[in-house]
């Protein structure tokens, strides 16, 4: 009997045998980690040598106030330094408050502001800022410290970030008599417009929204139509279209008298746009409840009014979140399409500053810095989504 | 509301709790309100009219655009109509938007299945481009290949040549063009009767395969005579039926070939760019959703890893994927609108020009928005048609 020598057998476990099951499984799979894996490097090496060199971040740092608040004043510039408190304080509570899905959301508001402050430190926009954007990211650690002990009702809070945006609204344009000088919304630019019009854009078209999806399944032949005509109407065309209605139609419509602020009139239009989309995700909500529920509630006695509000309402909502928070990602990209009616909004602005004859050449550094921003406040939105998806359970029927 | 609708006790309730009453005065309201508004904006707008000492009309599409457009798909020039100027931008977003969705598919399957693939680096790859895409605003996109890619190329003198038969400077894409001889009717003709036979031998072999009979010759056959066909036509037309030329660089630029400009070159980029990251979720998506153990039992039959995915995981996957690759579609359609960042006349850009031009914006917009409108609602159709032959047929 001779003994018979075998090779060991192939480790399965630790690194080496992490690498073998997932990049070099075959010959062709190793082909392919190999030829990947030297471009992402000459990638890397190429446009790290770029930024780290030759790319000019000067045009950034020293043009940061008008990316940030556009033609806004900079004396009033406080005030919007100021009106950030508001959501980074109402950040914070929540995330104590509700934990998980708000946490992140707050550490990202908290992070970008950090961030924020540490690039006004390289721009002339002064100490000022520095401070104001570092306390604000602050505030947020601070306030989820006191929510979490606090433990503040949840409808309290819902009602402080309800009210929060027309305080901001004030704050921001001023009011006329008061210490607060107005400034024009045409001096509102940049990530100020940008953030704006997507708030205000998300707080409009939800009620708007839930109203058509409800409309559309109505028992009134009227009312269905006409919601179901409304929402296929606006489904069926590009957003740059209903901004070019507002923009230079809707004058056409309104009394001579009328005088309908252009930044108002975008506001609108993205919000009606943004109306039919959140009814059909709603639509899509309404008819995930079991009929048993409505039938449940008429048994009981409540009226339609009442079944929808307190029966169907609150659970095809919580259905149809993930999917709504979505379509805000998509708000709030959507927002750049102003650029097209003349806003000076985050995009436009960049391409106002590349117009300037010292910014000649920096075109990727500007277009660069613009992708970052969004790129921050999508991807933190939609990581949002998906743990808030994981949350509800709403993929895993 | 039961007891309102039983005719003898209906006097009982009174008037204003009569459900059905309340029904109709309801949807009178809403009705009147809507219409309300509508007359309201109407006499305003009549009234601005008025002022402006502008009408109201379709007549100006008679009228001479007197504008260039550097894409047109149709002979036009400045002194042809606004009417086949507007032609022009819908022929224009139909085709960026047909060549778009083709490539797009391509592309998006692409990324779904490298998203999927068991190769770690090649997944991280896929998925890190899919959220680098999806998380920045297609606008940005499209001026940044448009501005930083494609008008950095270098000047028609030095233009790249792909394969010396196209060129990509920085004026556009330059590609070998063909147009039809004396020929091409009788091979049109043997190209019909290709896809007829196509059509008829299906049809046979489905109803003999109900009846249990062998369909595998009959199928056979069919595809010889739809591969060989064209092929005889082309010979029995005589002279080549289509002239094919290739661009050659002149004095100044390129003549023969087609010229597909810079804007469109961009604008098709970045749409297909920004949708296949979209539609590689979607297919993720479909794919994922199959069962596993669809996969398990495919593969204990002893399919090949290729048969697994073309004759199980994909024709199930696919009806998962068509509802909303649809939606895709129809984005990709509307997004196309955003061709006048690039300078690419669509149907948008060109009726903004009509508007500046004709002072009637109004006239404009609603054959715009009703273009638009009409090219989804027929996007949808096709798509339902095929979403329904994909379906399982249940009981």
């Amino acid at each position: 009997m001779t003994a018979e020598t075998l090779t060991p057998p192939a480790t399965t476990i630790g690194p080496i045998g992490w690498l073998r099951a997932n990049l070099f499984s075959g010959p062709v799979s190793a082909f392919v980690t190999v030829l990947v894996g030297a471009a992402l490097v000459w990638l890397a090496i190429q446009v790290g040598g770029w930024a780290t060199a030759d790319a000019r971040w000067s045009v950034v740092t020293d043009n940061l106030r008008v990316f940030l608040i556009g033609r806004y004043p900079g004396d009033l510039a406080w005030r919007i330094w100021l009106s950030l408190a508001i959501p980074s304080v109402l950040a914070g509570l929540s995330a104590g408050a509700f934990g998980r899905t708000t946490r992140t959301l707050a550490v990202t508001l908290s992070a970008v502001q950090a961030l924020i402050a540490i690039l006004i430190a390289f721009s002339p926009i002064g100490i000022l800022g520095v401070v104001a954007y570092a306390a604000n990211a602050a505030a947020v650690w601070v306030s989820y410290a006191v929510g979490r002990r606090a433990r503040i009702p949840r409808r309290v809070l819902a009602g402080a970030w309800l009210v929060s945006l027309p305080i901001t609204f004030v704050l921001i344009a001023g009011f006329r008599g008061t210490p607060l000088t107005p400034v024009g919304t045409n001096e509102w630019g940049g990530l100020l417009l940008t953030v704006l019009l997507a708030a205000v854009g998300i707080v409009l078209s939800f009620p708007l929204g839930v109203l058509l999806a409800l409309g559309r399944r109505s028992r009134l032949p009227a009312v269905r139509i006409l919601s179901t005509g409304y929402i296929e109407l606006i489904r069926g065309v590009p957003l740059v279209t209903i901004l070019f209605m507002a923009d230079l139609i809707l004058p056409l419509f309104l009394p001579g008298g009328w005088q309908l602020d252009r930044v108002a009139r975008a506001m609108g239009g993205i919000s009606l746009f943004s109306a039919a989309y959140v009814a059909e995700n709603v639509r899509g909500g309404l008819q995930s409840i079991p009929s048993g529920q409505v039938e449940a509630a008429q048994a009981l006695g409540l009226s339609g009014v009442q079944t929808n509000i307190s029966i169907v309402l609150p659970q095809a909502l919580r259905a149809v979140i993930p999917a709504n928070v979505g379509l805000f990602i998509s708000l709030l990209k959507d927002t750049t399409l102003v650029t097209i009616i003349g806003l000076l909004e985050l995009l436009n602005v960049g391409r106002a500053v590349l117009g300037q004859p010292e910014s000649l050449g920096a075109r990727m550094e500007v277009y660069l810095f613009i992708a970052a921003v969004f790129f921050v406040l999508c991807y933190a939105m939609s990581q949002a989504s998906y743990r808030l998806e994981r949350q509800l359970g709403v993929g895993t029927r | 509301m039961a007891v309102a609708s039983r005719g003898g006790r209906a006097r009982a309730v009174p008037l204003w709790r009569d459900v059905r009453v309340l029904r109709v005065a309801a949807q009178l309201v809403v009705v009147l309100a809507v219409l309300l508004l509508i007359a309201f904006a109407a006499s305003n707008f009549a009234t601005a009219m008025e002022e402006r000492g502008l009408g109201f009309g379709f007549s100006f599409l008679g009228r001479q655009a007197g504008f260039e457009i550097d894409d047109s798909l149709i002979p036009f020039s400045a002194t042809s109509s606004y009417g086949s100027a507007f032609l022009v931008g819908l022929l224009n977003t139909l085709f960026v938007s047909v060549v778009g969705i083709i490539l797009a598919t391509i592309l998006g399957i692409g990324v779904g299945v490298a998203r999927l693939s068991p190769n770690w680096l090649v997944s991280r790859v896929a998925a890190g481009y899919v959220e680098l895409i999806r998380n920045t605003p297609l606008l940005l996109q499209l001026i940044v290949i448009f501005f930083v890619v494609f008008l950095q190329l270098p000047p028609v003198q030095e233009s790249v040549a792909l394969g010396s038969v196209a060129f990509l400077n920085q004026r556009g894409l330059y590609v070998p063009g063909a147009t039809p001889t004396d020929g091409f009717a009788i091979w049109l003709g043997f190209c019909v009767a290709a896809i007829a036979t196509v059509v008829i031998t299906r049809m046979v072999a489905s109803r003999r395969d109900d009846a249990g009979r062998p369909v595998r010759r009959l199928r056979t056959m069919g595809l010889v005579a739809a591969l060989g066909l064209p092929v005889i036509g082309w010979f029995a037309a005589g002279a080549s039926p289509l002239a094919f030329e290739l661009p050659v660089l002149g004095r100044f630029n390129f003549s023969g070939g087609v010229e597909l400009s810079t804007g469109f070159a961009a604008l098709l980029t970045g749409l297909v760019i920004y949708t296949a990251a979209f539609i590689g979720e979607v297919v993720r998506g479909g794919i994922q959703a199959v069962s596993r153990g669809q996969l398990e039992a495919a593969r204990a039959l002893g399919l090949s890893e290729g048969q697994v995915l073309s004759l199980v995981i994909f024709p199930q996957a696919l009806r998962i994927i068509v509802p909303p690759l649809t939606s895709q579609y129809l984005n990709l359609t509307k997004n196309s609108s955003l061709a006048i960042a690039v300078g690419y006349s669509d149907l948008f850009k060109i009726g903004q020009t009509m508007s500046n031009q004709t002072g009637q914006p109004v006239p404009v917009i609603i054959l715009v928005m009703g273009t638009y409108l009409v090219i989804s609602l027929a996007t949808s159709l096709l798509m339902n048609f095929y979403n329904r032959r994909v379906q399982v047929i249940e009981r």
